[in-house]
């Protein structure tokens, strides 16, 4: 049996949560969209590249096949999930003071949610008839 | 008292004195494509918005990216998409637990860029020549 000879208590060991408060649960969200992403970025770009050029109305009629429009708003929810997490490694690597730093945070997650948001509409909006 | 002694070797970090390595430049090369790649997002997001709002804001949309800053702005978002995604695949293997030792280190780096700058020139070749 493990002795308990740490500061911590027997609770917050079997927890196991740390001194994050969320355990490994950034890392792995962070992991598990970015394995997503490699598969989605491939098809991000080859839409992309169908669409170079495009007029209008083909171009809207790719993007609103459900299939493309499923796999665009996958696309989105992962990368903006993982961008999110990304760049909040990236806040509390160089910002330490506390009221900034909570400042930089909360806005990183405003800014994830408002393009993912505005994307999500528009992809929305083109698949049920523009 | 203990005498101080110098340290013979110097201590690190130290900014004044370093020199650059692979996997130190691709390292930076992740964090700096992964913040370009957040920032560009407001673009893509722009773009999909223009296509929703009808076709004269996605003829105006279409027309700012085939300018030459459009164009420029592009291949720079697809070159630091490749790249981190290439990137990516390092880390993988390291959260696997392999590839910690200096030769495949060294190794992985170099391969990220010899992978990805090729990479994206081919995706601008195939883009261009299906357009
Ligand atoms: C294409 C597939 C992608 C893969 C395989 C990937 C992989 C990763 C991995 C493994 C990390 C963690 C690095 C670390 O722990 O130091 C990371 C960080 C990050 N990623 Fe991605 N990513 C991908 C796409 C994206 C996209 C599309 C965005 C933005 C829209 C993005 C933004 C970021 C940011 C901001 C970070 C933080 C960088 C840092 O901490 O230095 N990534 N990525």
């Amino acid at each position: 049996m493990l002795s308990n000879s740490s500061m911590r208590t027997p609770l917050a060991r079997v927890r196991g949560l740390g001194s994050a408060k969320s355990g490994t649960g950034h890392f792995w969200l962070q992991r598990v969209t970015a394995v997503a992403n490699v598969i989605l970025t491939l098809i991000f770009v080859g839409v992309v590249i169908a669409l170079v050029g495009r007029p209008y109305a083909s171009a809207v009629a790719l993007l609103s096949n459900p299939c493309v429009a499923i796999l665009m708003l996958l696309f989105i929810l992962s990368a903006c999930i993982h961008m999110r997490l990304g760049m909040q490694v990236i806040i509390e690597d160089y910002i330490h003071a506390e009221f900034p730093k909570i400042l930089a945070v909360m806005g990183n997650t405003f800014f994830a949610i408002a393009v993912g948001a505005a994307s999500v509409y528009a992809v929305l909006k083109l698949s049920f008839g523009g | 008292m203990a005498e101080v002694k110098p340290a013979a070797r110097p201590l690190s970090p130290h900014l004044q004195i370093y020199r650059w390595s692979w996997t130190m430049a691709m390292s930076i090369a992740h964090r700096v494509t992964g913040t370009g790649l957040y920032l560009g997002t407001i673009l893509i997001a722009a773009w999909l918005v223009a296509a929703a709002s009808g076709p004269a804001a996605f003829e105006t949309a279409q027309a700012i990216a085939g300018s030459f800053l459009g164009r420029l702005v592009l291949f720079l978002y697809s070159f630091s998409l490749i790249h981190h995604m290439v990137g990516g695949l390092r880390h993988f293997v390291w959260d696997l637990g392999h590839g910690y030792d200096p030769q495949t280190r060294m190794n992985m780096a170099k391969f990220s860029i010899a992978v990805s700058a090729p990479l994206t020139v081919l995706i601008w070749i195939v883009a261009l020549v299906l357009r």
